[in-house]
């Protein structure tokens, strides 16, 4: 049986994509199927051509319809080639897009979608997938009971499929009939920090929780994050109180990042944001509660009050940088 | 504008790791003394609804699928000054997969009548399955757009803004729509007033069966269709954190940057 994975073309083949083959070449060997990459968005040819080297045939959906994400033109394109292709299992990351219409789309196919997967199996010819559940309390093993077995995956948990020397696979054009009338459109979209690396794929990351008591101090967070290469990010209490824009937010239903070293400034350590930085190597905290649960997690910390930690650590960081 | 908001409600999430248990058997959290609360993201939506009724008009009617202890969160919402309650009753299954949710609540929906506008939560606080109000979209035959933090009504459709990964977009669309609601700075649910949580307490609220709203009670029950949960258990992280010393705050901070430098030039 066949295993599909689904790439937006306006990402390129990033981490979170290869993480994807890399899942689904594995699910393909051990179901003895092959491995059919999607690419769906504005043509981009050399997205295209990366997946001919790493899967077994390449389906293109670059019609002109599709040249901007539309959640129901999208939705009506996956939906007709998976029905063509009758795969075992529809693969996605965990963007935006992909968890908009990963469920919509199982629906559609009759099939079960899972999302959030961290690890993949096969079990008597059942698809297993493992997440975290309660918050980052627990984590669960989900057998999907229909097929395909759609499912969104935390892309970077998965190492990246092999790649060959060269574009081998055959790119194909599905026909696809696009000519609906869509009842939503998106009409204006923005990206925050355009340019800047992603959050996903920083090394270090310096991030702010509300106990920094308001948005001034992320100002001092940015100066100490220029000295060290890192970016910034936020617990959920700091975005919903405005101090940052939503799209800095760690955690469960944030951004899953993975950095060689975490700086919680100020953080609690709820479970739902420690379930964003389960891939961190090193945390280190600043905290003026030395039993804050954030400390149950950390390689390194401070406590004290991050008013007192930050302009000394401004200096210090400064001075042993020269 | 009749709106309709899906409310779920979860184990209190809050409960601190440390005291958080497993029952292997039923492969579910053990409940111990935590309270059921209402989702954050449920009442994320039904604050985003009751700042859409501010502008447009309309009705807003909390629909809960639980058992019997499902009227508190409706009583919680009738206090935050939804109009109309429906409480389905769960009587079977303790946690039923994400289609049969969805399946019920279609069919509760298409009984309660008319409607412009569902909303959910993004996902829930217990399983965080995320995948409810995409799934209802498809039960009802009607479009979805998912992370939505504001709604307007624009001159020709709804004007709806949601997060995407690295900022928002903004869509038109037509009704009826279904929405997934995360949350932002300005959806935080209200507090409700003292005198409508007592308000709240006399208002009626509608009871209707799986046999009254045309849902196969026994295949509820039975669950399992679309996946099912093979096992569960808390994942163990021991990592021992080290705390800088020294005799100064100077000398503790001294420290801290050094460890920062240090793991920053191993990456
Ligand atoms: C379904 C669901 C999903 C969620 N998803 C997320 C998510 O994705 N991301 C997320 O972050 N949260 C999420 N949450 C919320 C989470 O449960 C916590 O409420 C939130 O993470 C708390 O943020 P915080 O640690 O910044 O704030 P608080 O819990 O208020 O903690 C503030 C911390 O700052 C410390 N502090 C205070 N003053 C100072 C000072 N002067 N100097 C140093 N330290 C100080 C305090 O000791 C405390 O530890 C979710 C919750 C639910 C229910």
């Amino acid at each position: 049986m066949d295993i599909l994975i689904i790439s937006f073309s306006n990402s390129d083949y990033d981490r979170a994509a290869q993480g994807v083959a890399g899942a689904g070449r594995n699910l393909a060997t051990v179901l003895g199927g092959r491995l059919r990459a999607v690419v769906i968005g504005p043509g981009n040819a050399a997205m295209n051509s990366r997946l001919a080297a790493v899967a077994d045939e390449v389906i293109v959906a670059d019609q002109a319809e599709l040249a901007e994400y539309q959640p129901e033109i999208f939705l009506q394109a996956l939906t007709s080639i998976c029905r063509d292709a009758a795969p075992a299992a529809v693969l996605f990351g965990n963007d935006t897009y992909s968890q908009e219409l990963a469920p919509r789309l199982a629906h559609r196919l009759s099939g079960s979608a899972a999302g959030d997967g961290i690890e993949l199996a096969v079990d008597n010819g059942a698809i297993r997938v493992r997440r975290s559940v309660y918050g980052g309390k627990a984590v669960a093993t989900i057998e999907l009971k229909r097929s395909p077995a759609v499912l969104w995956l935390r892309a970077r948990a998965f190492e990246p499929a092999p790649e060959k020397d060269s574009a081998t696979a055959a790119i194909t054009r599905p026909a696809v009939d696009l000519s609906m009338r869509a009842p939503t459109q998106i009409i204006e979209r923005k990206s925050e920090g355009a340019g800047e690396a992603r959050l996903e794929d920083a090394r270090v990351i310096i991030s702010g929780g509300r106990g920094l008591g308001g948005p001034e101090p992320f100002a001092d967070l940015q100066d100490v994050a220029g000295l060290i290469g890192a970016q910034l990010a936020a617990s959920r209490a700091a975005c919903d109180s405005g101090w940052c824009p939503p799209s800095w937010q760690v955690g469960q239903t944030g951004k899953k990042v993975a950095p060689g070293l975490y700086i919680a400034v100020a953080i609690r350590g709820a479970s739902q944001h420690m379930a964003g930085i389960s891939d961190a190597r090193v945390i280190a905290a600043i905290n003026i509660d030395a039993d804050a649960p954030i400390f149950k997690h950390c390689r390194f910390g401070i406590v004290e009050d991050y008013k007192n930690v930050i302009p000394l650590l401004k200096e210090k960081l400064a001075a042993l940088q020269r | 504008m009749n709106i309709i908001v899906c409310l779920k409600q979860i184990l209190d999430p809050e409960v601190p790791a440390r005291d958080f248990r497993i029952d292997a058997e039923k492969k579910e959290a053990v409940r111990g003394t935590a309270n059921l609360v209402t989702n954050i993201f449920c009442e994320n939506a039904l604050e985003t609804a009751l700042q859409l009724r501010e502008k447009t008009g309309g009705r807003i009617t909390a629909l809960v699928f639980a058992p019997e202890s499902g009227e508190d969160a409706l009583r919680k919402a009738l206090a935050m000054k939804a109009d109309e309650a429906v409480l389905v009753i769960n009587d079977g299954h303790p946690h039923p997969d994400p289609l049969a949710v969805a399946h019920v609540l279609a069919a509760a929906i298409s009984k309660i009548g008319v409607f412009d506008l569902v909303m959910v939560g993004r996902e829930s606080g217990d399983w965080g399955v995320g995948q409810t109000g995409g799934l209802l979209a498809e039960e009802l035959g009607v479009p979805c757009i998912s992370f939505v933090d504001n709604l307007e009504n624009g001159t020709d459709g709804l004007i709806v803004t949601r997060q995407t990964d690295n900022g928002w977009e903004k869509a038109r669309s037509t009704t009826p729509l279904v929405v997934t609601i995360t949350n932002n700075e300005y959806n935080v649910p209200r507090i409700p007033k003292t005198r409508d949580i007592m308000m709240s307490a006399r208002q009626p609220i509608t009871r209707l069966t799986l046999d009254e709203i045309g849902v196969d009670a026994a295949s509820i029950r039975a669950g399992g269709n679309y996946y099912e949960i093979v096992d569960i258990s808390i994942p163990v992280k021991e990592v021992t954190c080290e705390f800088v010393t020294g005799d100064s705050l100077d000398e503790r901070v001294d420290q801290f940057a050094k460890r920062i430098i240090e793991v920053t030039q191993a990456l």
